[in-house]
């Protein structure tokens, strides 16, 4: 029996294995006030290897919660979240998070940060600093390694965390609205980094990226599912064929965004007449 | 900025609170019988002449040193264990916030009945008058630490000890700060009790407080004045300046 699992489990997997899995996922939280809230609602959906899926849904629908789950720092409350077919059951560098909030270690320089990152994932002393140097160049940031991350303007420590993210060159990486907090062209500047850095990887990366940005997400993903409000079903999942970089006057991204919008302003006034008629 | 007005403004209003100290200080002993400025300057010059005030400095100094860094090893390690453990924490926190609010005077007594009237039963008041500070600052620290840095941590793959290592104790270190600038303070002043009231630390500053002991009121002061000054340098210099080395890396201070 123990070798025909070991057998079984050694097999390459099948090409069709998704990345990452959600099966019937429920996930509850408890309020400020001490109620338990249904955040999400057998949610189930795949994201392929080197699937660029960008996750939509008004506030509450409980995306960040499941961001949590696949990154392995929260469990389900039933349902199953897996990672190349196995139930997630911690975090790892694998699948690293870029968070809303900045998120760089104030005690460390710019590079120290990212050489931080390096070390985690078994990089040798002697040839961190050269890495990270490579990865502060490829955000456009060479120069600024002796900084302070609070010298830095947000779009550019944001920048940094990405490029801290990608140094432990993870397969997955999970992005909780990264760009929520920035202005216009520095969301604009980042969008584009980001999506050279998945681009480049030539199909081994995998990107799940929350948002509640319509238009982000017309022009990163491969394939947008939308969420409906609290509790977070799947409302419906759009695929955009759209050749990169995509700008919002293709007419093909521009009908999206246009269709994704009118559903979620359906889903809004849905969910405030449920409120209602409570 | 040039210098000197950088000295002025850094230097100007202290300054002007220790002259107007002295001015009331002299209106008072005009009128009353406590000792004037000038007789305990001269004190203070004859203390410093006959070797009486470095000497008892030097002593109190040497005990202040061992007892503070006993306290401090003591304060963070046990900090450490009670935020890492839930059950050590309440069962144990308690205790040392009891142990915190009692005043360290307390203790003398019982330092005096466990351990004579002897050297171990100064440095025994002064331990456990400041590590109980530094325990409970260790343990608010940690726990402060906004959770942000640990779930970036955990992605990143740091994992039991290396995750407080590289994580969570730095970015705890402001207020760790914070704890020992604190217990300086009350190592401070439960040294210079235990000094005052246990006979056999003899040659302390604190032992220079008691009148009963035959010193002169004027030396009383002078070494009142001394004390002062080495507990204000001391915060002032070390401890205040690393503070805010490590709060301006971090862009926790805004100016200069």
């Amino acid at each position: 029996m123990g070798e025909t699992m070991q057998a079984l489990s050694s097999k390459p997997p099948a090409p069709a294995e998704p990345k990452l899995a959600v099966r019937e996922l429920v996930m509850t939280r408890r309020t400020a006030s001490g109620e338990t809230v249904t955040a999400t609602d057998r949610l189930t959906f795949d994201v392929a290897t080197g699937e660029f899926v960008c996750l939509l849904g008004p506030s509450g629908s409980g995306k960040t919660l499941l961001l949590n789950v696949l990154a392995g720092l929260e469990a389900p409350t039933s349902g199953e979240a897996l990672l190349d077919g196995r139930p997630i059951s911690g975090p790892g560098p694998d699948r690293v998070v870029l968070f809303q909030e900045p998120s760089l270690f104030p005690w460390l320089s710019v590079r120290g940060n990212i050489e931080l990152a390096l070390e985690l994932v078994g990089f040798a002393a002697s040839e961190r600093r050269a890495a990270a140097d490579r990865w502060l160049a490829r955000v456009h940031l060479a120069g600024w390694g002796d900084a302070q991350p609070h010298e830095l303007s947000a779009g550019m420590r944001q920048r940094v965390a990405l490029a801290r993210a990608l140094a432990a060159d993870p397969d997955v990486l999970l992005c909780d609205e990264p760009f929520g907090a920035l202005d216009a062209l520095a969301r604009e500047l980042l969008q584009r980094e980001l999506q050279g850095v998945w681009l480049g990887s030539e199909g081994t990366k995998t990107l799940l990226f929350v948002t509640h940005n319509v238009r982000e997400a017309a022009l990163l993903a491969d394939r947008v599912l939308v969420m409906s409000a609290a509790p977070g079903r799947l409302l419906e999942e759009f695929r955009i064929h759209a050749p990169r970089p995509r700008s919002l006057d293709d007419v093909l991204v521009a009908r999206v965004v246009s269709e994704i919008h009118d559903l979620l302003m359906r889903e809004v006034d849905a969910s405030v007449a449920r409120e209602m008629a409570r | 900025m040039s210098r000197a007005r950088w000295l002025a403004k850094e230097l100007g209003p202290p300054l002007v609170g220790i002259a107007g100290a002295i001015v009331v200080w002299a209106i008072l002993a005009a009128t009353t019988s406590i000792p004037s400025p000038a007789s305990v300057w001269s004190a203070f010059v004859d203390g410093i002449r006959d070797g009486t005030l470095p000497e008892a400095a030097a002593k109190t100094l040497i005990r202040l040193a061992f007892s503070f860094f006993v306290a401090v090893v003591i304060g963070t390690s046990l900090g450490l264990l009670l935020a890492l453990n839930e059950f050590a924490r309440r069962s144990i926190r308690p205790l040392v916030v009891a142990l915190q609010i009692t005043p360290f005077v307390a203790w003398v007594p019982l330092a005096v009945i466990w351990f004579g009237s002897s050297e171990r039963a100064v440095v025994f008041v002064t331990i456990v008058g400041s590590f109980p500070a530094m325990t409970i600052a260790t343990l608010q620290a940690i726990r402060q630490v906004p959770p942000v840095y640990a779930r970036t941590g955990l992605t990143m793959g740091a994992r039991g000890w290396q995750l407080y290592r590289k994580i969570i104790l730095p970015a705890a270190l402001p207020g760790v700060m914070a704890g020992l600038q604190q217990a300086w303070g009350f190592a401070w002043k439960a040294l210079m009790a235990g000094e005052l009231i246990v006979a056999a630390a003899h040659a302390g500053l604190g032992h220079l407080l008691d009148p009963r002991g035959g010193v002169a009121i004027p030396t009383v002061f002078a070494a009142l004045a001394v004390i002062l000054v080495i507990g204000v340098a001391v915060d002032y210099l070390l401890f205040g300046q690393l503070d805010r080395r490590i709060r301006r890396r971090r862009g926790l201070i805004l100016e200069g």
